[in-house]
Parts: structure tokens; C-alpha cells; sequence
């Protein structure tokens, strides 16, 4: 089988990991979580129009371990895409694309987006703790 | 540009590429996307503001003529973007052209009916019904 023989085209398997690349795949992972964490958004409005019953379902399906657990991944993935749809508004302009930059920004979005997290969890439980 | 045709190359141009679109798709996913910097930061503030009130508090904070406004702008925009987002993703790895057709519409489907169930949650808070 000669075919067998020939070079073929590289692919996820075969390419060293890089920033450029994880900022991407992480870019489009979190925007698909944060669509489906919509869900969410309507439940969250859709109880408060509805009245203290429903409102108190919503919170206490929120406050469960699954729930707390969706609410830090989609916390992270609202602070990753926000930092990286910024870069790319920046690059947008034509800027940011020289290597050691677009490499720079890739991780200040990276680390950014767990700081962020942990700013807005930090004040989850300060409120929490005070409530 | 071709004698026999009377078009400009504008007009030709117009409508063009994959999407028969042109730049129509890119230019509202980043109008969506500039929209949502300020908006998504301002709705972490207000479902940060939720966790120490009870109903009638929250239902009073969403309830407040600037707040209203701005999670039907918020909600508007998510889920603008996020049809926009989802196209591509579809575009890029959903091949079977029935499939694609299908999923296409779902998104559509959803994200409008996402969008119309929030405006009208936020309307009857804001009308207090």
C-alpha cells in the first residue's frame, strides 16, 4: 500500500502544545459553556418573575454541589472568553501579532482568567460569610 | 470590470464568500462582543449583588428602571453572540448538510427563544406583575 507510505497533514496528536493554540481551543470551549450556561440566565429571570417559590428553587439548585461546581466553571470561562475576546479585539486592529507579543497576551489571558476567578469567588464567600 | 456587465465591483462584491455575506457576520459578532465588555461586567456585579438578598430585595434590585435596561441589553447581546459563536462552530465541524441545516436552526430557534423568554421575564419584574 503506497498510500499508506505518504506524509500525511498533522493534526492535534502531533503538534507540540503551545499557548497560541490552548488560547484558541480554550477560547471556543468556553464560549460553547457559557451558550449553555444560558440556560441558567433564563431559569435566574424567568424565577424572579415568577414568584419567591420558584426564586427559592433556582437558589437552592444553585447552591448545590453541582451547581456551585457549573457556577466556578462558568465563572472561569466568562473571565477566560472576556480576556481573550479582548485580545482578539486588539488584534482586530491589526496589533498584537508579533510572536513574542501574541504569545504574551495568550498567557496573560491564561493566568488573568484564574485571577479573575478567584477575585470574583473571593467575593462569593466574603458575602456569604457577612450574609 | 467586464463591459457587458453594469454592475459595479461593489455590487458584485456584496453578498460574497462561504456565508454569501460577506463581513456581515464578523462585524456583529465584534459590535456584540464590544457590547458585552461592559455588560457581562456589569451583571457579574448584579448576580454578586443577589447572594445576600432575599426575593423581595433581588426582584427590587432587577426591578430598578437602569437595571432592567441593562439585562435586556445584556441578554440581547448574549444571545446575538452567542448564535454568531455557534454558527462557526457548527460550520467548522458539522458536515452532513442535513445535520447541518437542522443543528443551524435549532441554535437559531433556542437563542431567539433564549433571548424572548428573558425579555419577557424582565419586563413583567420591571412592571412588577
Amino acid at each position: 500500500m503506497p498510500q499508506a507510505a505518504r506524509p500525511k497533514s498533522p493534526h492535534l496528536q502531533i503538534y507540540r502544545w503551545q499557548i497560541q493554540m490552548v488560547s484558541s481551543i480554550l477560547h471556543r470551549a468556553a464560549g460553547i459553556a457559557l451558550a449553555a450556561g444560558t440556560v441558567l440566565l433564563v431559569c435566574l429571570l424567568a424565577s424572579l418573575a415568577a414568584g419567591p417559590e420558584a426564586y427559592a428553587n433556582v437558589q437552592h439548585y444553585a447552591a448545590s454541589p453541582l451547581g456551585q461546581l457549573l457556577l466556578l466553571g462558568w465563572t472561569w470561562s466568562l473571565a477566560f472568553h472576556l480576556l481573550n475576546g479582548l485580545r482578539h479585539l486588539l488584534e482586530d486592529t491589526g496589533a498584537g501579532f508579533p510572536i513574542k507579543t501574541f504569545v504574551m497576551t495568550g498567557w496573560i489571558a491564561v493566568i488573568g482568567s484564574f485571577v479573575l476567578t478567584a477575585l470574583v469567588w473571593a467575593c462569593v464567600l466574603l458575602q456569604r460569610g457577612g450574609a | 470590470m467586464n463591459d457587458k456587465h453594469l454592475r459595479t465591483p461593489l455590487k458584485n462584491v456584496r453578498g460574497l464568500g462561504p456565508a454569501r455575506s460577506g463581513t456581515h457576520h464578523f462585524t456583529v459578532q465584534r459590535i456584540t462582543a464590544v457590547a458585552l465588555v461592559p455588560l457581562a461586567l456589569w451583571f457579574v456585579w448584579f448576580a454578586l449583588s443577589l447572594i445576600h438578598l432575599d426575593y423581595a430585595g433581588a426582584h427590587a434590585l432587577a426591578a430598578r428602571p437602569l437595571n432592567a435596561v441593562l439585562l435586556v441589553a445584556f441578554v440581547l447581546s448574549v444571545f446575538w453572540h452567542a448564535q454568531l459563536g455557534l454558527q462557526v462552530v457548527i460550520e467548522d465541524y458539522v458536515h452532513r448538510p442535513g445535520l447541518e441545516i437542522v443543528s443551524q436552526l435549532a441554535v437559531k430557534f433556542l437563542c431567539v427563544l433564549g433571548a424572548l423568554a428573558c425579555v419577557l421575564a424582565v419586563v413583567r419584574i420591571a412592571l412588577g406583575s
